[in-house]
């Protein structure tokens, strides 16, 4: 239901019904986050109110249904941007501090939850709360999937920019060790970064990547102009696709253009934000390649010294042939807000799988195991297939937010299909 | 919950003691099926198996009384699965009998039992199965039809309308369910070496209880509508279904 009011969404969760409640942003995640079989779902998305934009103190305030496409029109021109942002601009707020988003830069930054400065949440029993970094409730709710109440609001501290441009560097590295020691070396001195790398390559290149680091451009880098403002988008997937065209030669071949065009180093270009930021937001349905079987994301992270198991899982994947097109490696830096907030001091590894490739079940339980073991853990909002055993193993905080979450929900009116599929609640 | 893979986690197979269910309950168990409920009109007879799938690494596994033929029973009988054990992700109705043929043509009481278990017995339990799952938003009902199911044979008609009842309501059940996040799969298997079949030569195409669990397995992960055992088969039964009637008439099959 699309509720029109707060009074609306209040009265949604007096009366849960049997199958319970849950709020929903703009749907992207890839898995059954925002999904309750059986119960209601309410698409937030409609209440999207600006309510302060303080350029002075750098915070804006805004309802919980606001997108970050919205943020991210309103903000660079007053020489601002969202602290945080995920690889889409179609996400909301209120979904944002559910998953304790990350981004690009949270090597440096953190997650999101670390830049709201405080959320106002409605709470199952019906109460309007204003939850700050000092509560508990706050931690319970960033990454808390949407299980602890509704976000209907959340102050944001922003980021000052001094341009609505980027200043990207692009390198490549021939290997894992390689990209892993370019990143160490030198990602404290890019806000951004972030490495592509071809999981089909195997052998002597396995973990070869383009290296993408970045910084928002300085006013006098843009004086001459920038580049061309991006346009709304005119590309679309095509509706159908014939299933089975991403296979591994087509994957293959793709991986290897990719990366020969990449430039072998590159400094200073400038790109505008979007293009930096929202690539694939600029083709609209580009999930429609995979066919109609569809796809599934896997993201994990292990923490620093453990980087074997990054080497191990790479093999894997590769010697199963496992044509992922999307496939994103990342340096977190330390973890400060959510007790199911997904980063950890480490090394964040991204991938787009199609769904239809033979076993990829046991593999990727397989995959679960290692870095479960290695103390990392995958993430709930891209995930659509872990199990409850798995879930205990990866978040070591997990029995602390169950008693945060029976404390404000103990009739269990927030539910979702992710909770009953990994056994959350 | 199933998973985007295919798994499930929790599985009520009706036919605890059916080969062709306990093979599909071992596979969900390996792809990570957590708890099983065991449906058997002699529970006693479905202890081995659960027993079994304990070992596999099902957490919980439960025996329960079900007999198909006891049509009255069978709305307390659903209500009390799936009070007790929360969502059912998945419901296998794996039961079935295959008599044999020159008896059911001339012995009526024996003729109405196969018809009366095999499809009047899959409806009753069915329509209340259905209403839970509607309630709870989710969840696949995977039925052993057969390719008996697509054109009836002189050599085993009674079975085959059984069958082909069977089939043409889980196809009309699962249309109609589009969009209520109930799913239904039909299997429908061609010859399967079980102790049903024993006494019978194997036809072409015979395949062990395990090809067809994997078939099932395959099917959860694409979501198919309609698996056939082997794929083969789907060939087979589309060239034998065209086959004119006075040809047809003469096969040996």
């Amino acid at each position: 239901m699309k509720p029109e009011s707060r009074d609306a969404v209040a009265a949604a969760l007096a009366d849960p019904g049997e199958r319970g409640v849950l709020a929903r942003g703009l749907g992207r995640s890839y898995g059954d986050a925002a999904q309750n079989a059986g119960g209601r779902v309410l698409a937030m998305a409609g209440l999207d109110a600006v309510h302060s934009l303080d350029a002075e103190a750098a915070t804006v305030t805004v309802d919980a249904g606001v997108s970050f496409a919205t943020l991210s029109r309103l903000l660079p021109s007053r020489g601002l941007f969202v602290p945080v942002t995920p690889g889409t601009a179609h996400v909301t707020v209120g979904g944002a501090i559910a998953a304790d988003i990350h981004g690009k830069n949270h090597h440096r930054d953190g997650s999101f939850c670390n830049h709201v400065v405080s959320f106002e949440l409605l709470t199952p029993a019906g109460d309007r709360l204003t939850v700050e970094p000092c509560d508990d409730l706050f931690h319970a709710t960033a990454g808390g999937m949407g299980l602890t109440g509704v976000v209907l609001s959340a102050t944001v501290r922003l980021l000052r920019v001094e341009s609505a441009c980027m200043s990207v560097d692009r390198e490549r590295a021939g290997d894992l060790d390689d990209v892993m020691a370019r990143m160490t070396a030198r990602d404290d001195q890019y806000r951004y970064s972030v490495a592509w790398i071809d999981c089909l390559a195997r052998g002597k290149t396995l973990g070869r990547s383009v290296l993408i680091r970045g910084d928002h451009a300085r006013a006098e880098q843009v004086a001459g102009g920038g580049p061309p403002a991006f346009g709304a988008s005119h590309l679309s997937a095509p509706p159908w696709m014939p299933p089975g065209l991403l296979r591994r030669s087509t994957v293959r071949a793709f991986n290897e253009a990719y990366y020969r065009a990449a430039p072998r180093h590159e400094t200073g270009r400038l790109e505008p934000l979007p293009s930096f930021f929202y690539p694939l937001d600029a083709v609209r349905n580009w999930n429609r390649i995979y066919g109609p079987s569809g796809f599934l994301q896997y993201q994990l992270v292990v923490p620093d010294g453990r980087e074997d198991v990054l080497r191990m899982s790479l093999e894997r994947l590769s010697r199963a042939g496992c044509p992922s097109l999307l496939a994103v490696f990342k340096r977190f830096g330390p973890q400060r807000t959510g007790m199911m907030s997904f980063p950890l001091k480490g090394w964040t590894l991204t991938l787009d799988v199609p769904a239809a490739v033979p076993g990829l079940g046991g593999l990727l339980d397989g995959l679960d195991e290692l870095v479960a073991e290695a103390g990392g853990r995958v993430y709930l909002a891209k995930d659509s297939r872990l199990g409850p055993d798995a879930l205990a193993a990866m978040y070591p905080r997990l029995r602390e937010w169950r008693a945060a979450r029976e404390q404000v929900d103990p009739r269990g009116v927030m539910r979702s299909d992710l909770a009953r599929r990994v056994g959350l609640t | 919950m199933r998973n985007a893979v295919g798994a499930v986690q929790s599985v009520l197979v009706l036919g605890g003691t059916s080969e062709i269910g306990l093979a599909v309950a071992r596979r969900l168990v390996k792809d990570r099926a957590q708890a099983i409920v065991l449906a058997a009109r002699d529970p006693a007879r479905a202890e081995p198996a659960a027993e079994e799938l304990r070992a596999l690494g099902a957490a919980t596994v439960e025996v329960v009384r079900f007999d198909a033929l006891d049509f009255d029973s069978h709305p307390a009988f659903v209500d009390e699965v799936f009070d007790g054990h929360g969502d059912i992700d998945l419901v296998l109705v794996a039961w079935g009998t295959l008599g044999d043929q020159e008896r059911l043509a001339r012995d009526r009481r024996a003729a109405v039992q196969e018809i009366q278990t095999n499809y009047t017995g899959a409806v009753s339990a069915l329509i209340p199965i259905v209403e839970r799952m509607r309630v709870q938003g989710h969840g696949t009902i995977v039925l052993l039809s057969s390719v008996a199911a697509e054109r009836a044979r002189k050599s085993n008609f009674v079975y085959g309308s059984s069958k082909a009842g069977l089939d043409g309501f889980a196809q009309g059940l699962g249309d109609s369910l589009e969009g209520s996040g109930v799913r239904v799969m039909v299997v429908r298997p061609g010859f399967v070496r079980t102790k049903m079949t024993e006494d019978l030569d194997p036809a072409p195409l015979s395949v062990g209880a395990d090809a067809v669990a994997h078939a099932v397995a395959d099917g959860l992960r694409r979501g198919s509508h309609t698996v056939w055992v082997p794929a083969q088969m789907r060939v087979v039964m589309s060239v034998l279904r065209h086959l004119p009637r006075p040809l047809f008439r003469r096969l040996d099959i």
